[in-house]
Protein backbone atom coordinates (compact mmCIF):
# COMPACT_ATOMS: atom_id res chain seq x y z
CA UNK A 1 0.00 0.00 0.00
CA UNK A 2 1.27 3.40 -0.91
CA UNK A 3 1.47 6.22 1.61
CA UNK A 4 -1.21 8.19 -0.24
CA UNK A 5 -3.65 5.29 -0.03
CA UNK A 6 -3.04 4.86 3.70
CA UNK A 7 -3.53 8.59 4.22
CA UNK A 8 -6.80 8.46 2.27
CA UNK A 9 -8.02 5.53 4.37
CA UNK A 10 -7.08 7.39 7.54
CA UNK A 11 -9.08 10.40 6.36
CA UNK A 12 -12.11 8.20 5.61
CA UNK A 13 -11.89 6.44 8.98
CA UNK A 14 -11.45 9.74 10.76
CA UNK A 15 -14.50 11.23 9.01
CA UNK A 16 -16.62 8.25 10.03
CA UNK A 17 -15.36 8.36 13.62
CA UNK A 18 -15.96 12.10 13.95
CA UNK A 19 -19.48 11.81 12.54
CA UNK A 20 -20.30 9.10 15.08
CA UNK A 21 -18.93 11.28 17.84
CA UNK A 22 -20.65 14.40 16.60
CA UNK A 23 -24.02 12.75 17.21
CA UNK A 24 -23.07 12.12 20.86
CA UNK A 25 -21.60 15.61 21.32
CA UNK A 26 -24.67 17.20 19.75
CA UNK A 27 -27.04 15.39 22.09
CA UNK A 28 -25.16 16.84 25.04
CA UNK A 29 -24.94 20.24 23.36
CA UNK A 30 -28.66 20.24 22.67
CA UNK A 31 -29.50 19.42 26.28
CA UNK A 32 -27.06 21.97 27.67
CA UNK A 33 -28.11 24.79 25.34
CA UNK A 34 -31.78 24.00 25.92
CA UNK A 35 -31.18 24.07 29.65
CA UNK A 36 -29.41 27.42 29.58
CA UNK A 37 -32.08 28.95 27.37
CA UNK A 38 -34.67 27.80 29.90
CA UNK A 39 -32.55 28.91 32.88
CA UNK A 40 -31.76 25.38 34.00
CA UNK A 41 -28.42 23.63 34.40
CA UNK A 42 -29.01 20.59 32.24
CA UNK A 43 -27.19 17.30 32.78
CA UNK A 44 -24.29 17.77 35.20
CA UNK A 45 -24.06 14.58 37.26
CA UNK A 46 -22.24 12.22 34.92
CA UNK A 47 -18.66 13.36 34.61
CA UNK A 48 -17.41 16.93 34.96
CA UNK A 49 -20.08 19.39 33.72
CA UNK A 50 -22.12 16.41 32.49
CA UNK A 51 -19.67 15.62 29.71
CA UNK A 52 -20.00 11.86 30.16
CA UNK A 53 -23.78 12.03 29.73
CA UNK A 54 -23.70 10.85 26.07
CA UNK A 55 -21.76 7.76 27.13
CA UNK A 56 -24.37 6.96 29.77
CA UNK A 57 -27.11 7.49 27.18
CA UNK A 58 -25.46 5.09 24.74
CA UNK A 59 -25.06 2.40 27.40
CA UNK A 60 -28.68 2.86 28.41
CA UNK A 61 -29.87 2.56 24.82
CA UNK A 62 -27.87 -0.60 24.24
CA UNK A 63 -29.18 -2.29 27.39
CA UNK A 64 -32.82 -1.62 26.52
CA UNK A 65 -35.04 -4.33 25.19
CA UNK A 66 -35.64 -4.50 21.47
CA UNK A 67 -39.36 -4.40 20.79
CA UNK A 68 -41.25 -4.94 17.56
CA UNK A 69 -45.01 -4.66 17.20
CA UNK A 70 -46.55 -8.00 16.32
CA UNK A 71 -48.35 -6.67 13.25
CA UNK A 72 -45.30 -4.83 11.93
CA UNK A 73 -43.64 -5.83 8.68
CA UNK A 74 -40.45 -7.32 10.12
CA UNK A 75 -38.15 -6.86 7.13
CA UNK A 76 -39.06 -3.23 6.44
CA UNK A 77 -39.24 -2.46 10.15
CA UNK A 78 -35.53 -3.23 10.51
CA UNK A 79 -34.55 -1.95 7.07
CA UNK A 80 -35.87 1.56 7.80
CA UNK A 81 -33.42 2.64 10.56
CA UNK A 82 -30.51 1.11 8.63
CA UNK A 83 -31.47 3.11 5.52
CA UNK A 84 -31.74 6.29 7.58
CA UNK A 85 -28.33 5.90 9.22
CA UNK A 86 -26.59 4.77 6.01
CA UNK A 87 -27.90 7.73 4.04
CA UNK A 88 -26.85 10.10 6.81
CA UNK A 89 -23.26 8.80 6.82
CA UNK A 90 -22.97 8.44 3.05
CA UNK A 91 -24.05 12.02 2.36
CA UNK A 92 -21.04 13.37 4.27
CA UNK A 93 -18.61 11.38 2.12
CA UNK A 94 -18.34 14.09 -0.53
CA UNK A 95 -18.06 17.02 1.89
CA UNK A 96 -14.54 18.50 2.12
CA UNK A 97 -13.55 19.84 5.52
CA UNK A 98 -10.13 21.34 4.96
CA UNK A 99 -7.53 22.36 2.40
CA UNK A 100 -5.31 19.67 0.89
CA UNK A 101 -2.64 18.77 3.40
CA UNK A 102 0.59 16.78 3.52
CA UNK A 103 0.20 16.10 7.27
CA UNK A 104 3.17 18.28 8.31
CA UNK A 105 5.28 17.17 5.37
CA UNK A 106 4.75 13.50 6.19
CA UNK A 107 3.53 12.78 2.67
CA UNK A 108 5.05 13.68 -0.67
CA UNK A 109 1.72 14.44 -2.31
CA UNK A 110 -0.97 16.43 -0.49
CA UNK A 111 -4.09 14.44 0.37
CA UNK A 112 -7.62 15.82 0.11
CA UNK A 113 -9.47 16.18 3.40
CA UNK A 114 -12.63 14.44 2.27
CA UNK A 115 -13.74 10.85 1.93
CA UNK A 116 -14.42 10.98 -1.83
CA UNK A 117 -13.79 13.71 -4.38
CA UNK A 118 -16.66 13.52 -6.86
CA UNK A 119 -17.06 16.13 -9.55
CA UNK A 120 -20.84 16.20 -9.11
CA UNK A 121 -20.60 16.32 -5.31
CA UNK A 122 -23.53 18.68 -4.78
CA UNK A 123 -25.88 16.45 -6.73
CA UNK A 124 -24.59 13.38 -4.89
CA UNK A 125 -25.50 14.96 -1.56
CA UNK A 126 -28.90 15.89 -2.95
CA UNK A 127 -29.44 12.32 -4.20
CA UNK A 128 -28.40 10.61 -0.98
CA UNK A 129 -30.49 12.94 1.15
CA UNK A 130 -33.51 12.09 -0.94
CA UNK A 131 -32.79 8.41 -0.26
CA UNK A 132 -32.89 9.12 3.48
CA UNK A 133 -36.57 10.00 3.16
CA UNK A 134 -37.32 6.35 2.47
CA UNK A 135 -36.03 5.36 5.89
CA UNK A 136 -38.52 7.65 7.56
CA UNK A 137 -41.43 6.79 5.26
CA UNK A 138 -40.79 3.06 5.60
CA UNK A 139 -40.49 3.30 9.36
CA UNK A 140 -43.88 4.97 9.40
CA UNK A 141 -45.47 2.35 7.21
CA UNK A 142 -43.79 -0.80 8.52
CA UNK A 143 -44.62 -0.06 12.18
CA UNK A 144 -48.30 -0.57 11.36
CA UNK A 145 -49.33 2.10 13.82
CA UNK A 146 -51.49 5.15 13.21
CA UNK A 147 -49.08 7.63 14.75
CA UNK A 148 -46.11 6.25 12.84
CA UNK A 149 -48.01 6.25 9.55
CA UNK A 150 -49.09 9.87 10.00
CA UNK A 151 -45.52 10.83 10.89
CA UNK A 152 -44.19 9.08 7.80
CA UNK A 153 -46.81 10.69 5.54
CA UNK A 154 -46.12 14.14 6.89
CA UNK A 155 -42.42 13.67 6.51
CA UNK A 156 -42.63 12.60 2.87
CA UNK A 157 -44.98 15.48 2.02
CA UNK A 158 -42.71 17.94 3.80
CA UNK A 159 -39.54 16.69 2.17
CA UNK A 160 -41.05 16.71 -1.33
CA UNK A 161 -42.18 20.29 -0.78
CA UNK A 162 -38.92 21.63 0.57
CA UNK A 163 -36.55 19.68 -1.65
CA UNK A 164 -37.50 21.93 -4.57
CA UNK A 165 -36.49 25.15 -2.84
CA UNK A 166 -33.40 23.40 -1.49
CA UNK A 167 -32.30 22.40 -4.98
CA UNK A 168 -33.04 25.83 -6.49
CA UNK A 169 -30.99 27.62 -3.82
CA UNK A 170 -28.11 25.21 -4.57
CA UNK A 171 -28.40 25.94 -8.29
CA UNK A 172 -27.77 29.66 -7.77
CA UNK A 173 -24.48 28.94 -6.00
CA UNK A 174 -23.51 26.42 -8.68
CA UNK A 175 -23.96 29.13 -11.31
CA UNK A 176 -21.79 31.60 -9.39
CA UNK A 177 -19.00 29.08 -8.86
CA UNK A 178 -19.40 27.43 -12.25
CA UNK A 179 -18.83 24.00 -10.74
CA UNK A 180 -20.68 21.15 -9.05
CA UNK A 181 -17.65 20.13 -7.02
CA UNK A 182 -17.70 21.31 -3.42
CA UNK A 183 -13.92 21.72 -3.42
CA UNK A 184 -14.10 24.10 -6.34
CA UNK A 185 -17.02 26.02 -4.83
CA UNK A 186 -14.94 26.54 -1.67
CA UNK A 187 -11.89 27.42 -3.77
CA UNK A 188 -13.90 30.15 -5.51
CA UNK A 189 -14.56 31.78 -2.13
CA UNK A 190 -10.92 32.44 -1.22
CA UNK A 191 -9.69 35.99 -0.80
CA UNK A 192 -11.33 39.33 -0.02
CA UNK A 193 -13.28 42.13 -1.62
CA UNK A 194 -12.36 45.59 -0.45
CA UNK A 195 -15.35 47.71 0.35
CA UNK A 196 -14.60 51.40 -0.33
CA UNK A 197 -11.09 50.26 -1.12
CA UNK A 198 -10.22 49.49 2.50
CA UNK A 199 -12.75 47.42 4.44
CA UNK A 200 -11.97 43.78 3.65
CA UNK A 201 -14.95 41.48 3.19
CA UNK A 202 -14.32 37.78 2.66
CA UNK A 203 -15.51 36.51 -0.74
CA UNK A 204 -18.18 34.31 0.79
CA UNK A 205 -21.29 33.58 -1.23
CA UNK A 206 -23.49 34.48 1.70
CA UNK A 207 -22.82 38.13 0.80
CA UNK A 208 -23.82 37.54 -2.82
CA UNK A 209 -26.66 35.19 -2.02
CA UNK A 210 -28.26 36.29 1.26
CA UNK A 211 -31.68 35.13 0.06
CA UNK A 212 -30.19 31.87 -1.18
CA UNK A 213 -28.57 31.27 2.21
CA UNK A 214 -31.86 31.92 3.99
CA UNK A 215 -33.72 29.55 1.67
CA UNK A 216 -31.03 26.89 2.00
CA UNK A 217 -31.08 27.01 5.79
CA UNK A 218 -34.88 27.04 6.01
CA UNK A 219 -35.21 24.11 3.62
CA UNK A 220 -32.34 22.40 5.45
CA UNK A 221 -34.22 22.64 8.75
CA UNK A 222 -37.29 21.19 7.08
CA UNK A 223 -35.25 18.40 5.45
CA UNK A 224 -33.74 17.36 8.77
CA UNK A 225 -37.14 17.49 10.48
CA UNK A 226 -35.97 19.93 13.11
CA UNK A 227 -38.09 22.47 14.98
CA UNK A 228 -39.94 24.58 13.97
CA UNK A 229 -40.61 22.09 11.15
CA UNK A 230 -40.55 18.90 13.23
CA UNK A 231 -43.96 17.65 12.14
CA UNK A 232 -42.98 14.05 11.50
CA UNK A 233 -42.42 13.72 15.23
CA UNK A 234 -44.73 16.37 16.65
CA UNK A 235 -44.93 14.89 20.14
CA UNK A 236 -48.13 16.60 21.20
CA UNK A 237 -50.04 15.13 18.27
CA UNK A 238 -48.20 12.01 17.17
CA UNK A 239 -46.52 10.65 20.34
CA UNK A 240 -43.13 10.47 18.59
CA UNK A 241 -44.11 10.26 14.93
CA UNK A 242 -42.41 7.79 12.65
CA UNK A 243 -40.23 6.26 15.38
CA UNK A 244 -43.00 5.73 17.94
CA UNK A 245 -42.71 1.94 17.80
CA UNK A 246 -38.92 1.78 17.85
CA UNK A 247 -36.84 1.07 20.91
CA UNK A 248 -33.26 0.40 21.90
CA UNK A 249 -30.64 0.63 19.14
CA UNK A 250 -33.11 0.85 16.25
CA UNK A 251 -34.39 4.03 17.86
CA UNK A 252 -30.81 5.15 18.45
CA UNK A 253 -30.10 4.81 14.73
CA UNK A 254 -32.89 7.26 13.88
CA UNK A 255 -31.71 9.59 16.58
CA UNK A 256 -28.14 9.44 15.32
CA UNK A 257 -29.22 9.90 11.71
CA UNK A 258 -31.07 13.08 12.62
CA UNK A 259 -28.03 14.63 14.27
CA UNK A 260 -25.65 13.54 11.52
CA UNK A 261 -28.00 15.04 8.95
CA UNK A 262 -27.82 18.28 10.90
CA UNK A 263 -24.03 18.16 10.72
CA UNK A 264 -24.13 17.46 6.98
CA UNK A 265 -26.53 20.30 6.22
CA UNK A 266 -24.42 22.67 8.32
CA UNK A 267 -21.20 21.50 6.68
CA UNK A 268 -22.67 21.91 3.20
CA UNK A 269 -23.98 25.37 4.12
CA UNK A 270 -20.52 26.33 5.39
CA UNK A 271 -18.90 25.09 2.18
CA UNK A 272 -21.43 26.74 -0.11
CA UNK A 273 -22.09 30.05 1.58
CA UNK A 274 -19.58 30.67 4.37
CA UNK A 275 -16.29 30.11 2.59
CA UNK A 276 -15.58 26.58 3.83
CA UNK A 277 -12.18 26.41 5.50
CA UNK A 278 -11.17 29.95 4.47
CA UNK A 279 -10.81 32.49 7.24
CA UNK A 280 -8.48 35.14 8.61
CA UNK A 281 -5.55 34.69 11.05
CA UNK A 282 -4.98 30.98 10.47
CA UNK A 283 -2.66 29.50 7.84
CA UNK A 284 -4.26 27.42 5.09
CA UNK A 285 -3.33 24.05 6.57
CA UNK A 286 -5.14 24.90 9.80
CA UNK A 287 -8.28 25.80 7.83
CA UNK A 288 -10.19 22.86 9.29
CA UNK A 289 -10.32 24.82 12.57
CA UNK A 290 -12.30 27.55 10.82
CA UNK A 291 -14.45 24.87 9.27
CA UNK A 292 -15.26 23.36 12.67
CA UNK A 293 -15.94 26.78 14.20
CA UNK A 294 -18.37 27.67 11.42
CA UNK A 295 -20.13 24.31 11.50
CA UNK A 296 -20.59 24.53 15.25
CA UNK A 297 -21.90 28.08 14.97
CA UNK A 298 -24.57 26.84 12.55
CA UNK A 299 -25.36 23.83 14.76
CA UNK A 300 -25.76 26.15 17.72
CA UNK A 301 -28.11 28.24 15.59
CA UNK A 302 -30.15 25.11 14.85
CA UNK A 303 -30.52 24.28 18.53
CA UNK A 304 -31.17 27.89 19.45
CA UNK A 305 -33.98 27.99 16.91
CA UNK A 306 -35.56 24.83 18.28
CA UNK A 307 -35.92 26.33 21.74
CA UNK A 308 -37.02 29.74 20.47
CA UNK A 309 -39.58 29.17 17.73
CA UNK A 310 -42.81 27.25 18.31
CA UNK A 311 -43.84 24.61 15.78
CA UNK A 312 -45.73 25.82 12.73
CA UNK A 313 -49.18 24.57 11.91
CA UNK A 314 -49.12 21.91 9.21
CA UNK A 315 -51.07 23.85 6.58
CA UNK A 316 -48.91 26.91 7.29
CA UNK A 317 -45.83 24.83 6.66
CA UNK A 318 -47.12 23.70 3.27
CA UNK A 319 -48.27 27.19 2.35
CA UNK A 320 -44.91 28.66 3.34
CA UNK A 321 -43.02 26.04 1.35
CA UNK A 322 -45.01 26.30 -1.87
CA UNK A 323 -46.28 29.89 -1.90
CA UNK A 324 -43.32 31.76 -0.41
CA UNK A 325 -40.12 29.77 -0.36
CA UNK A 326 -40.41 28.25 -3.85
CA UNK A 327 -41.25 31.54 -5.65
CA UNK A 328 -38.48 33.28 -3.70
CA UNK A 329 -35.99 30.56 -4.68
CA UNK A 330 -37.07 30.75 -8.33
CA UNK A 331 -36.71 34.53 -8.35
CA UNK A 332 -33.30 34.24 -6.70
CA UNK A 333 -32.21 31.78 -9.36
CA UNK A 334 -33.48 33.94 -12.24
CA UNK A 335 -31.85 37.12 -10.93
CA UNK A 336 -28.58 35.27 -10.30
CA UNK A 337 -28.65 33.79 -13.80
CA UNK A 338 -29.30 37.23 -15.29
CA UNK A 339 -26.47 38.83 -13.34
CA UNK A 340 -24.06 36.02 -14.18
CA UNK A 341 -24.76 36.43 -17.91
CA UNK A 342 -24.74 40.23 -17.75
CA UNK A 343 -21.46 40.43 -15.86
CA UNK A 344 -19.99 37.57 -17.82
CA UNK A 345 -18.82 35.94 -14.59
CA UNK B 1 -13.31 -5.30 -12.73
CA UNK B 2 -15.68 -3.16 -14.80
CA UNK B 3 -17.15 -6.25 -16.41
CA UNK B 4 -17.80 -7.79 -12.99
CA UNK B 5 -19.59 -4.69 -11.78
CA UNK B 6 -21.54 -4.51 -15.02
CA UNK B 7 -22.87 -8.04 -14.54
CA UNK B 8 -23.72 -7.39 -10.89
CA UNK B 9 -25.62 -4.18 -11.67
CA UNK B 10 -27.27 -5.66 -14.74
CA UNK B 11 -28.41 -8.73 -12.82
CA UNK B 12 -29.79 -6.62 -9.97
CA UNK B 13 -31.64 -4.36 -12.42
CA UNK B 14 -33.27 -7.23 -14.29
CA UNK B 15 -34.10 -9.36 -11.25
CA UNK B 16 -35.51 -6.41 -9.30
CA UNK B 17 -37.62 -5.33 -12.27
CA UNK B 18 -39.04 -8.82 -12.62
CA UNK B 19 -39.79 -9.00 -8.92
CA UNK B 20 -41.65 -5.66 -9.10
CA UNK B 21 -44.32 -7.32 -11.22
CA UNK B 22 -44.41 -10.42 -9.05
CA UNK B 23 -45.11 -8.76 -5.71
CA UNK B 24 -48.55 -8.95 -4.11
CA UNK B 25 -47.77 -6.08 -1.73
CA UNK B 26 -47.56 -2.76 -3.62
CA UNK B 27 -45.13 -1.42 -1.00
CA UNK B 28 -42.54 -4.03 -1.94
CA UNK B 29 -43.14 -3.36 -5.64
CA UNK B 30 -42.26 0.30 -5.13
CA UNK B 31 -39.14 -0.57 -3.12
CA UNK B 32 -37.93 -3.09 -5.68
CA UNK B 33 -38.40 -0.51 -8.42
CA UNK B 34 -36.13 1.81 -6.41
CA UNK B 35 -33.53 -0.96 -6.16
CA UNK B 36 -33.77 -1.41 -9.92
CA UNK B 37 -33.28 2.33 -10.52
CA UNK B 38 -30.31 2.41 -8.16
CA UNK B 39 -28.62 -0.45 -10.00
CA UNK B 40 -29.33 1.32 -13.29
CA UNK B 41 -27.56 4.37 -11.93
CA UNK B 42 -24.59 2.12 -11.18
CA UNK B 43 -24.54 1.19 -14.88
CA UNK B 44 -24.39 4.88 -15.78
CA UNK B 45 -21.35 5.27 -13.52
CA UNK B 46 -19.66 2.43 -15.39
CA UNK B 47 -20.44 4.27 -18.65
CA UNK B 48 -18.45 7.28 -17.40
CA UNK B 49 -21.61 9.33 -16.95
CA UNK B 50 -21.66 10.36 -13.27
CA UNK B 51 -24.09 13.20 -13.97
CA UNK B 52 -26.65 10.87 -15.52
CA UNK B 53 -26.16 8.43 -12.64
CA UNK B 54 -26.86 11.04 -9.99
CA UNK B 55 -29.78 12.54 -11.90
CA UNK B 56 -31.25 9.05 -12.28
CA UNK B 57 -31.19 8.70 -8.49
CA UNK B 58 -32.50 12.20 -7.77
CA UNK B 59 -35.37 12.18 -10.24
CA UNK B 60 -36.48 8.57 -10.49
CA UNK B 61 -35.42 6.92 -7.25
CA UNK B 62 -35.71 10.12 -5.22
CA UNK B 63 -38.59 12.25 -6.43
CA UNK B 64 -40.90 10.05 -8.47
CA UNK B 65 -40.77 6.97 -6.27
CA UNK B 66 -41.40 9.02 -3.13
CA UNK B 67 -44.62 10.16 -4.76
CA UNK B 68 -45.49 6.53 -5.56
CA UNK B 69 -44.80 5.54 -1.98
CA UNK B 70 -46.81 8.48 -0.75
CA UNK B 71 -49.83 7.44 -2.79
CA UNK B 72 -49.53 3.78 -1.74
CA UNK B 73 -49.41 4.85 1.91
CA UNK B 74 -52.13 7.48 1.60
CA UNK B 75 -54.59 5.16 -0.11
CA UNK B 76 -53.41 2.31 2.09
CA UNK B 77 -53.56 -0.09 -0.86
CA UNK B 78 -54.17 -3.60 0.38
CA UNK B 79 -52.05 -6.38 -0.98
CA UNK B 80 -53.71 -8.58 -3.55
CA UNK B 81 -55.36 -11.57 -2.08
CA UNK B 82 -54.61 -15.08 -3.18
CA UNK B 83 -57.08 -16.66 -5.52
CA UNK B 84 -58.93 -13.43 -6.20
CA UNK B 85 -57.89 -13.47 -9.81
CA UNK B 86 -57.40 -17.04 -10.93
CA UNK B 87 -57.66 -17.12 -14.67
CA UNK B 88 -56.72 -19.59 -17.29
CA UNK B 89 -53.65 -18.57 -19.29
CA UNK B 90 -54.40 -16.53 -22.44
CA UNK B 91 -57.84 -15.64 -21.13
CA UNK B 92 -57.38 -11.88 -21.47
CA UNK B 93 -60.83 -10.83 -20.48
CA UNK B 94 -62.43 -7.51 -21.38
CA UNK B 95 -61.05 -4.29 -22.92
CA UNK B 96 -57.99 -3.27 -20.91
CA UNK B 97 -56.43 -6.69 -21.07
CA UNK B 98 -56.77 -6.89 -24.85
CA UNK B 99 -55.28 -3.44 -25.17
CA UNK B 100 -52.44 -4.44 -22.85
CA UNK B 101 -51.78 -7.55 -24.88
CA UNK B 102 -51.52 -5.51 -28.09
CA UNK B 103 -49.16 -3.04 -26.40
CA UNK B 104 -46.99 -5.88 -25.09
CA UNK B 105 -46.79 -7.34 -28.59
CA UNK B 106 -45.77 -3.97 -30.06
CA UNK B 107 -43.11 -3.56 -27.38
CA UNK B 108 -41.76 -7.05 -28.04
CA UNK B 109 -41.50 -6.35 -31.78
CA UNK B 110 -39.76 -3.05 -31.12
CA UNK B 111 -37.29 -4.68 -28.73
CA UNK B 112 -36.43 -7.45 -31.18
CA UNK B 113 -35.95 -4.87 -33.93
CA UNK B 114 -33.74 -2.68 -31.72
CA UNK B 115 -31.63 -5.57 -30.45
CA UNK B 116 -31.06 -6.85 -33.98
CA UNK B 117 -29.83 -3.45 -35.06
CA UNK B 118 -27.37 -3.31 -32.14
CA UNK B 119 -26.04 -6.71 -33.16
CA UNK B 120 -25.43 -5.44 -36.70
CA UNK B 121 -23.71 -2.23 -35.63
CA UNK B 122 -19.93 -2.43 -35.08
CA UNK B 123 -19.19 -2.65 -31.37
CA UNK B 124 -16.73 0.16 -30.70
CA UNK B 125 -17.40 2.24 -27.58
CA UNK B 126 -16.11 5.78 -27.88
CA UNK B 127 -14.38 5.53 -24.53
CA UNK B 128 -11.84 8.23 -25.30
CA UNK B 129 -14.24 11.18 -25.33
CA UNK B 130 -17.05 9.56 -23.36
CA UNK B 131 -16.18 11.46 -20.19
CA UNK B 132 -16.05 14.73 -22.07
CA UNK B 133 -19.35 14.17 -23.85
CA UNK B 134 -21.25 13.31 -20.69
CA UNK B 135 -19.96 16.20 -18.60
CA UNK B 136 -22.52 18.61 -17.21
CA UNK B 137 -21.37 21.39 -19.55
CA UNK B 138 -21.62 19.21 -22.64
CA UNK B 139 -25.10 17.97 -21.70
CA UNK B 140 -26.26 21.52 -21.02
CA UNK B 141 -24.95 22.83 -24.34
CA UNK B 142 -26.50 19.96 -26.29
CA UNK B 143 -29.81 20.32 -24.50
CA UNK B 144 -30.18 24.04 -25.14
CA UNK B 145 -28.67 24.20 -28.64
CA UNK B 146 -29.26 21.07 -30.68
CA UNK B 147 -32.23 19.70 -28.76
CA UNK B 148 -33.74 22.98 -27.57
CA UNK B 149 -37.03 22.38 -29.38
CA UNK B 150 -37.51 18.86 -28.02
CA UNK B 151 -36.58 20.10 -24.54
CA UNK B 152 -39.09 22.95 -24.58
CA UNK B 153 -41.78 20.79 -26.16
CA UNK B 154 -41.34 18.24 -23.36
CA UNK B 155 -41.77 20.94 -20.76
CA UNK B 156 -45.03 22.02 -22.40
CA UNK B 157 -46.19 18.39 -22.41
CA UNK B 158 -45.44 18.07 -18.71
CA UNK B 159 -47.28 21.31 -18.04
CA UNK B 160 -50.32 19.97 -19.91
CA UNK B 161 -50.21 16.78 -17.84
CA UNK B 162 -49.99 18.84 -14.68
CA UNK B 163 -52.97 21.02 -15.62
CA UNK B 164 -54.90 17.88 -16.50
CA UNK B 165 -54.14 16.33 -13.12
CA UNK B 166 -55.25 19.49 -11.32
CA UNK B 167 -58.52 19.61 -13.25
CA UNK B 168 -59.21 15.93 -12.59
CA UNK B 169 -58.44 16.23 -8.89
CA UNK B 170 -60.25 19.52 -8.35
CA UNK B 171 -63.62 19.41 -6.72
CA UNK B 172 -66.38 21.00 -8.76
CA UNK B 173 -67.11 24.29 -6.98
CA UNK B 174 -70.74 24.17 -8.20
CA UNK B 175 -71.36 20.64 -7.03
CA UNK B 176 -73.94 20.46 -4.25
CA UNK B 177 -72.24 20.08 -0.90
CA UNK B 178 -73.66 18.26 2.07
CA UNK B 179 -74.75 21.55 3.59
CA UNK B 180 -76.90 22.47 0.62
CA UNK B 181 -78.86 19.26 0.55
Amino acid sequence: MSAALIAQLVVIGFTFFMLLNSAAVLVLMERKVAAFIQQRLGPYRVGPWGTMQPLADIIKLMMKEELRPKSADAFLFYLAPILCATAAFAAFAVVPFGADTTFFGLLDEPVKLMAADVNVALLVIFAITSMGVYGIVLAGWASNSKYSLLGGLRSSAQMISYELSYGLSLAAVIMLAGSLSLREVVGAQAGYWHLFGVLPIPKWYVFLQPLGFFIFMTAGVAETNRAPFDFPEAEQELVAGYHTEYSSMTFALFFMAEYINMVTVSAVAVNLFLGGWHGPFLPEWLGWIWFLVKVFALLFFYIWMRWTLPRYRYDHLMEFGWKWLLPAATLNLLVTAGVVIWMGW
Amino acid sequence: MDALFFWIFAAVTVVASLLVVGQRNPMYSVLLLIVSFAALSGLYVLLNAPFMAVVQIIIYAGAIMVLFLFVVMLLNVRSEEDGAETRRPFDFGPGPRKFGAVLALVLAVQLIWALRRIAEAPFAPAAANAAEQTSVTAIGLRLFREYAFAFEATSVLILVAMVGAVILARRDPHAPTRKDQ
